[in-house]
């Protein structure tokens, strides 16, 4: 069971996530102190820890649009977020299977902060007001990824096997 | 069934005869660009070769380009020991295609790549920007991806696990009226389609009023396409590529024409009357709230930019001072002129552009990002409005949470400089 910490409504920009005035930083460990900046309060409590991992964020369509910035992916993942959202925007949606952040898409999702909710395969329960929601499996483009534990794994393992043919 | 122009460039790129939306390919990459997030390229791409005893060697240096654009000349101690780490990996690399903070070479990377003839037709380019949409206006397919996809492609020289996009069709009819531009355009397809109208989708653009358009506007229109959601945006290779690769890129051989099989399938189909369409504004805060310009009243502003990937060519430049020339900017209202690249600074500069620009009171200021994105030059104040070319008008995107932006066309813009209130420029 996850808690809800924030909802948020539609085309939640990654300029918002992580705005563009904090892009010289850029390596992932140092990206979290500026996740949602501009939202002070939420950003003040999750510098001082008090927002466990796995905490879940719930949004409407088009989460994460705007620029591919990476640190709007990697800022998420310093607090081990879980992202419940109607829809996540293309680059974002690829940069999180990348860097093993947690989207699950869920077109009908409802709930308010503080509710806890259960997440499954196949469907997310708000343990709150009962309700149920259908997920939508990602892409098995994207799924492989995260199987593989994110795309430096992924990539290494390619790496790998395209030296070996060479050598051989 | 017959294949989208993004079909046919995949399928060529991943050694098949033939692909559909939905497939998943790993197509080789013509091009990969960076920028100043190369330095987390960088990171990401010795993370890949951690422990693997491998050398990190670049699959083909003369495929990679990088470009300083962002934060130009460097706004922190931090951005300056980045862009000095890249340019230690560019020697070490052998990267050639690297643009340095010159006025003999420098400029946005969505500029640099087109005017320097990277991009061709029918080629695969990935960039390390969202806005690498633009170079579909030369009909290649190019998108954006992040940092860490990029670090694969320099290993492995294509992208893992691509899922071929379906395609949107608009079809521009028409001849534009006096004062109406190409990104009236591009932001009313926006408004029509929503911001994730075109989400993991390619918006492919035909019809007369594309084909009578000059390479300079196609990548304005295919430069926003990422504003609906699209992957990318294309225009099918046509005379006018052909012309702009020649006379303005130096490109000299010919160049390969990708066009779409006439039973190509499209997901949809939108038509736009560009005769009948009016100068248009994206108001705070999503690009995709788009109205005519009449029904924006009253909006007083106090900042004015021209400039960006969006709008800093030269055409766009000559608009803008065609309106201002021997005129004043209104009291209380700065603008400000980024310039795309420097070969269009001092184009626009031996034609007087830029003098009637400064003699109207604009600021002219260095080839670059600039204020586009906030972190540095040009930052708003709590409570002022901007009027800008650019391609954002997210909340916070020119650096300042509690500023309002609201995007237009050079002509708009220019018009809106001599009153301070947003004003149709016909
Ligand atoms: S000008 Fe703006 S939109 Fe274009 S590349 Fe630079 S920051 Fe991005």
């Amino acid at each position: 069971m996850a808690k809800v910490v924030l909802v948020l409504g539609d085309d939640v920009s990654t300029d918002a996530i992580y705005p563009g005035r904090f892009m010289a930083t850029v390596l992932p460990g140092e990206t979290p102190q500026y996740c949602f900046a501009d939202m002070t309060e939420f950003n003040t409590r999750l510098k001082a820890k008090k927002v466990p991992p796995e905490s879940v964020i719930v949004a409407a369509n088009n989460f994460g649009c705007g620029s591919s910035r990476e640190q709007a992916a990697s800022t998420l993942k310093g607090y081990e977020f879980i992202i419940v959202a109607k829809g996540f925007a293309r680059i974002f949606l690829q940069n999180s299977a990348n860097l093993g952040l947690r989207t699950i898409i869920c077109p009908t999702i409802e709930a308010a902060e503080g509710d806890e909710i259960e997440i499954a395969a196949a469907e997310v329960v708000n343990m709150t007001s009962g309700a149920r929601f259908a997920v939508v499996p990602l892409p098995k483009a994207r799924q492989d990824i995260i199987d593989a534990g994110g795309l430096i794994a992924y990539a290494r393992k390619k790496v790998l096997e395209e030296a070996g043919k060479k050598r051989s | 069934m017959g294949m989208t122009v993004v079909e046919k460039i995949l399928a060529r790129a991943s050694g098949q005869r033939v692909v559909k939306a939905g497939n998943v390919v790993e197509p080789a990459v013509d091009l990969a660009m960076s920028h100043e997030n190369a330095a987390l390229v960088m990171n990401q791409f010795a993370e890949i070769y951690k422990d693997t005893g491998l050398e990190t060697k670049i699959w083909d240096p003369s495929k990679i380009a990088i470009i300083f654009d962002h934060r130009v000349p460097a706004e922190s101690s931090k951005t300056a020991t980045n862009q000095k780490k890249i340019r230690d990996f560019v020697a070490k690399q052998g990267i050639t295609k690297f643009h340095d903070i010159r006025a003999d070479e420098g400029g946005i990377c969505h500029q640099i790549l087109p005017e320097n003839g990277y991009v061709r037709p029918g080629g695969v380019i990935v960039g390390t920007d969202s806005h690498t949409t633009s170079h579909g206006a030369l009909g290649a397919f190019s998108f954006g991806i992040g940092a860490t996809e990029m670090a694969a492609v320099w290993a492995l020289g294509r992208v893992l696990n691509v899922e071929v996009p379906g395609t949107i069709k608009v079809i521009v009819r028409g001849k534009l009226r006096e004062g109406v531009l190409p990104k009236d355009i591009i932001l009313h397809v926006i408004g029509k389609l929503t911001a994730e109208g075109a989400n993991f989708k390619v918006i492919e653009f035909h019809g007369d009023g594309i084909a009578s358009m000059t390479t300079s506007g196609r990548l304005t229109v295919c430069n926003m396409t990422v504003e609906a959601g699209a992957t990318s945006g294309i225009v099918p290779a046509d005379e006018e590529t052909a012309r702009y690769l020649r006379e303005e890129a130096g490109v000299s051989d010919a160049a390969e024409r990708v066009a779409p099989d006439p039973d190509a399938v499209y997901s949809q189909v939108l038509e736009v009357d560009a005769a009948a369409l009016s100068p248009q504004i994206a108001c705070p805060h999503t690009v995709d709230n788009v109205k005519p310009v009449g029904e924006v009243k009253d909006v007083r502003v106090q900042q004015i930019v021209i400039g960006s990937c969006t709008n800093g060519r030269l055409d766009d430049l000559q608009a803008a001072a065609k309106i201002l020339k021997g005129r004043r900017v209104a009291k209380g209202v700065r603008m400000l002129v980024f310039p795309a690249s420097w070969r269009i600074y001092k184009d626009a500069m031996r034609q007087g552009v830029l003098s009637d620009l400064v003699e109207a009171g604009a600021v002219v200021m260095n080839p670059g990002c600039g204020c586009c994105l906030g972190v540095h030059q040009g930052a708003l104040g709590d409570g002022e409005v901007a009027l800008s070319t650019t391609n954002r008008n997210f909340k916070g995107r020119m650096g300042n949470p509690n500023a309002e932006v609201y995007l237009c066309s050079p002509a708009v813009a220019a018009a809106s400089a001599l009153t301070g209130v947003i004003t149709d420029p016909r």
